[in-house]
C-alpha cells in the first residue's frame, strides 16, 4: 500500500486506537451503499473474468489467431489508411479521461462544491457518450467491412460477425486486382469480441444513465440537501469499474 | 449512527490541492504506461521477431495493465484509504483469479496440443489420419 498518503498514516493511527469490532459502530466505516457497490463490483469482476478466461481458453486452443494490429486498423475518415490500434487507443484515453473527470466530481462532492460536481459530471458523461459512439462506428465497420474470404473453392467478400471471422490464414489465391485472400479463420473470434465489447459497452451505457441521474439530482440540490455527495461516490466507483474492465478488454483484444 | 461516529477514513482537506495533484499525477502515470503498452504492441507488428521475445513482450503488456489497474483501484477508486479490513474483504476473494487463469489457460493449450496430436491435423500426425478420425 506505498499508494498511501501521510494523510492515511494518521489514518492508521487512528484505527489502531478505535475498537471498530466492539459495536455500535460500522466496522468498516464506510455507508452501507458503498459497501454493497464494492461487493457488487467485486461479483462483475468475476463475470467479466469468467468471460474474459472463457477467450483465452478458446484461444490457447486454436492453432491459429487473428493479429489484433492486422484486424484494427482503420480510423474514420482515413479511408483505406494501415493505422494499426490507432482508433482504440483515442477510446481508451476517452475512457481514461472521463474516470478523471469522474474523480474530479467526487472531490468536488467532498468539498460540497455543487457547480464543481455538476461541471465534471458533464464531462464525464460527454466521456461515456462519446466511447459509446466510437464503439458504434468499430461494430459498424467489422461487421459491414467485406474482406476477400476463400470459402468452398469461392472468393466471397465477407464481414466480421458471430458466424464468420474473415481474419484467417491467408489462402494461396490472389484476389482480383491483387487483393489480399485469407481462409476463414476461428468462428469464435467475432463471438467473443462482440460479446465481450458488447458487455463491457452496456456497462458503459448503464454507467452513462446513472451518471445522467446523479448530474439531474445534483442539480436539483438534493444532495446539498441532504448533506453530503456519497451517491456522486457509489456512481463513481461504478465509472472506475467500467474503465478497470476496459484495461483488461483492452489488453486481451487488442494488445495481445 | 452517521453522525455518532466521526469520520476516520475520509479527511478533508480544505484546499484540496493535494487531492488534485495526486488525481493529475496518477493521470499521467496511466497515460504513459498505455503509451509504453502500445508502443510494445506496435513493435509486435512492425518489427519481425521469435516467439519467444513475443511471448516476453506480451508478459510486460500484462504487467504493465495490472499496474494500470492498481493505479485506478488505489487512487481514483480512494480503496487505498480504506480501512485494511475492508480492503481484505475485496482483494483476499479476487485471489481465485490465480488458479481460475492459470487452470483454464492450461485446458485450452492441452486442448490444442490433443486435438493436434491425435484428430489427423495434417501437419502434426500424418499417419494417424485414417484410424484416429472423428468418432
Amino acid at each position: 500500500m506505498n499508494l498511501k498518503t501521510s494523510n492515511s498514516m494518521a489514518t492508521a493511527q487512528a484505527q489502531m486506537e478505535t475498537k471498530w469490532w466492539n459495536g455500535g459502530r460500522s466496522p468498516f466505516n464506510v455507508e452501507y451503499g458503498k459497501l454493497m457497490m464494492w461487493y457488487f463490483l467485486m461479483s462483475d469482476a468475476f463475470t467479466f473474468g469468467a468471460f474474459l478466461i472463457s477467450y483465452g481458453t478458446i484461444r490457447f486452443s486454436q492453432n491459429y489467431w487473428p493479429d489484433p494490429n492486422v484486424v484494427f486498423n482503420a480510423f474514420p475518415f482515413a479511408g483505406h489508411a494501415n493505422l494499426p490500434l490507432a482508433f482504440v487507443s483515442l477510446m481508451t484515453f476517452i475512457l481514461i479521461v472521463s474516470s478523471v473527470t469522474m474523480v474530479l466530481a467526487v472531490h468536488a462532492g467532498h468539498n460540497m462544491d455543487k457547480k464543481g460536481v455538476v461541471k465534471w459530471m458533464i464531462w464525464t458523461i460527454i466521456g461515456g457518450l462519446a466511447f459509446l459512439g466510437c464503439q458504434a462506428w468499430e461494430w459498424t465497420h467489422l461487421i459491414t467491412g467485406d474482406h476477400l474470404v476463400l470459402m468452398d473453392g469461392q472468393v466471397k467478400e465477407l464481414g466480421t460477425t458471430v458466424s464468420m471471422n474473415p481474419w484467417g490464414p491467408a489462402a494461396n489465391v490472389t484476389g482480383h486486382e491483387g487483393h489480399h485472400v485469407s481462409t476463414p479463420g476461428p468462428v469464435a473470434f467475432g463471438g467473443y469480441f462482440f460479446g465481450i465489447t458488447g458487455f463491457h459497452g452496456f456497462h458503459v451505457f448503464s454507467g452513462v444513465i446513472i451518471n445522467i441521474v446523479m448530474l439531474i439530482m445534483a442539480m436539483n440540490g438534493t444532495f446539498e440537501r441532504r448533506g453530503h455527495y456519497l451517491m456522486i461516490e457509489k456512481a463513481g466507483l461504478y465509472w472506475h469499474f467500467v474503465d478497470l474492465v476496459w484495461v483488461f478488454v483492452f489488453l486481451c483484444f487488442y494488445l495481445i | 449512527m452517521e453522525h455518532s461516529v466521526q469520520e476516520v477514513t475520509f479527511h478533508h482537506e480544505p484546499g484540496g490541492n493535494e487531492v488534485v495533484k495526486k488525481i493529475i499525477k496518477t493521470t499521467v502515470i496511466l497515460s504513459v504506461i498505455t503509451v509504453i503498452e502500445l508502443g510494445l504492441g506496435l513493435a509486435m507488428y512492425a518489427f519481425p521477431m521469435g516467439e519467444a521475445l513475443k511471448l516476453f513482450l506480451k508478459g510486460a503488456i500484462v504487467i504493465l495493465s495490472l499496474a494500470k489497474a492498481f493505479y485506478i483501484v488505489g487512487v481514483f477508486m480512494h480503496l487505498g484509504d480504506e480501512i485494511k479490513n475492508l480492503i481484505m474483504t475485496i482483494v483476499v476473494p479476487l485471489m481465485l483469479f490465480i488458479w481460475f487463469i492459470a487452470a483454464f489457460l492450461w485446458d485450452g493449450a492441452s486442448w490444442k496440443n490433443l486435438r493436434n496430436t491425435y484428430n489427423g491435423t495434417p501437419a502434426a500426425a500424418p499417419t494417424e489420419q485414417h484410424d484416429s478420425g472423428k468418432h
